[in-house]
């Protein structure tokens, strides 16, 4: 078994086993619920606006991990035994970030399911939604791997994550909820552009990240 | 650069060029200010909102450069271990949020009489946003970690990771034509009128220079806070 994929299995096992990945979902549900209270429970406004709440709700949910990918293993060492066996930190990078995804997107996916039953979104609606968090997902991912790199060990890290991050995913936020309208296709491709650039950086940001909290 | 690598080299050539960037930058705003409102005509379709630009214009340029002088400075920093360039990142963070700041507030007046609306959610008013905020996290990271000598790599990663934001401010206006004019001045020439346009040089060259001034100024105080904080690291061991 290479590194990559033992990191990898290693931080799913986490995630799933230790509950922790639920946690997410349950945050993003709940402003899923909350959001018809605050604006009503008007069906048709629901379907208009709901597409774009959940994809605000998918940004907050990303956020609430950041806290616990980098820091404890951290501080237990972990990345540190990491670099004494000679693996990469761009390469315990990456597999973070993959396991990361696969702990935070399909999930979110499924969870966007009832969602949209409880803000009444078209099916076509619910398609594109889908759609869309595929593709946005690995971006929101990497990007809050990088987040995570970079607060790990700060005080006051959680504002300071929300305040990092929410900038940088302000393109996958737009081109996300642009692809919910009838000619989304554009927006999607656009969408599909962000994600893979703020893929491409993560694994070297997040890499020279956790070296520099080494000094 | 790295003859500057010696703090005291470098402050040599700061400190005499501090007051001379600073009282000449102040000496030419006050100078663009005055030709600005009185000498040029007002435009013959916004009157005379259009004498905004010569606040609005330098304060885009330094928020855009002022990232970009964060980015190259982290670039120095990570890439060179140069030890001024991170002290010159926190240095320019500062101002650069300031004139952000300056240019979204002077842009939401601008556009009140001659967009009739305070904001409008257009490709280079969000990104200029985003900017503003980016300066906001990038100080707060900077200021969060322990060591306050500006050693720490980290705030110098943000800072390269955020200026992918740069060109898409710069490339906004062409990409999505919604509503924040395009490119009036290129390098073959300008679509604004001379009689209009001269003060704005005047102006672009006074507020850059008093934004060298302030930066070198906060550079100086961090450096001194520095030998501070080393000179009493060194009596409480002592």
């Amino acid at each position: 078994m290479t590194a990559f994929t033992a990191i990898l299995l290693r931080d799913l096992r986490l995630a799933y086993a230790g509950g922790r990945a639920w946690l997410p979902l349950v945050f993003f549900l709940l402003v899923a619920t909350l959001f018809p209270f605050a604006v009503g429970p008007d069906g048709p406004l629901l379907a208009r606006t709901g597409g774009g709440a959940l994809w605000m709700a998918a940004l907050l949910a990303a956020l609430l991990p950041i806290d616990r990918l980098i820091a404890p293993d951290r501080e237990a060492g972990v990345l540190d035994q990491h670099a004494v066996r000679g693996i990469s930190e761009e390469t315990v990078a990456l597999a973070k970030i993959a396991a990361h995804w696969l702990s935070f997107g399909p999930p979110l996916m499924l969870a966007a399911l009832p969602a949209a039953a409880l803000l009444r979104l078209e099916g076509a609606t619910l398609v594109r939604l889908e759609l869309g968090l595929a593709i946005g997902t690995p971006g929101l991912a990497a990007l809050a791997l990088t987040t995570a790199a970079l607060t790990a060990g700060l005080s006051g890290a959680g504002a300071l994550a929300g305040l990092l991050m929410l900038p940088l995913a302000v393109p996958v936020l737009i081109f996300g909820a642009g692809a919910l309208g009838d000619d989304g296709m554009g927006a999607l491709k656009l969408l599909a552009a962000a994600s893979l650039l703020l893929l491409a950086i993560a694994p070297f940001a997040t890499g020279a990240a956790i070296r520099a909290g080494r000094s | 650069m790295h003859i500057f690598a010696n703090p005291a080299r470098f402050l040599a050539i700061a400190r005499p060029l501090t007051p001379w960037l600073g009282w000449g930058g102040a000496l030419l705003v006050a100078v663009a200010a005055v030709s600005g409102l009185f000498l040029t005509p007002p435009d013959y379709l916004q009157g005379d909102s259009v004498r905004i630009m010569y606040i609005h214009v330098p304060s885009a340029w330094l928020g855009m450069a002022g990232w970009t002088g964060i980015a190259a400075a982290s670039l120095f920093q990570l890439v060179w271990r140069h030890p001024l360039a991170a002290v010159a990142g926190q240095a320019i963070a500062v101002p650069g949020a300031l004139f952000s700041a300056i240019c979204l507030v002077t842009g939401s007046i601008w556009g009140r009489p001659t967009w009739g609306t305070w904001w409008q959610w257009d490709g280079r008013l969000t990104s200029m946003l985003v900017l503003f905020f980016l300066y906001l996290g990038y100080i707060a990271l900077a200021r969060a970690s322990d060591d306050r000598t500006g050693a720490n790599p980290i705030a110098a990663i943000f800072g390269l990771v955020g200026a992918i934001n740069i060109p898409i401010i710069h490339y906004s206006v062409l990409w999505w034509r919604t509503l924040h004019q395009g490119q009036s001045i290129t390098l073959s020439g300008s679509t604004i009128d001379a009689s209009i346009l001269w003060p704005l040089p005047i102006a672009l060259l006074g507020f850059t220079m008093v934004f060298g001034a302030i930066v070198l100024m906060r550079m100086r105080t961090i450096l001194a806070r520095n030998k501070i904080e080393a000179r009493l690291k060194r009596m409480a061991e002592a």
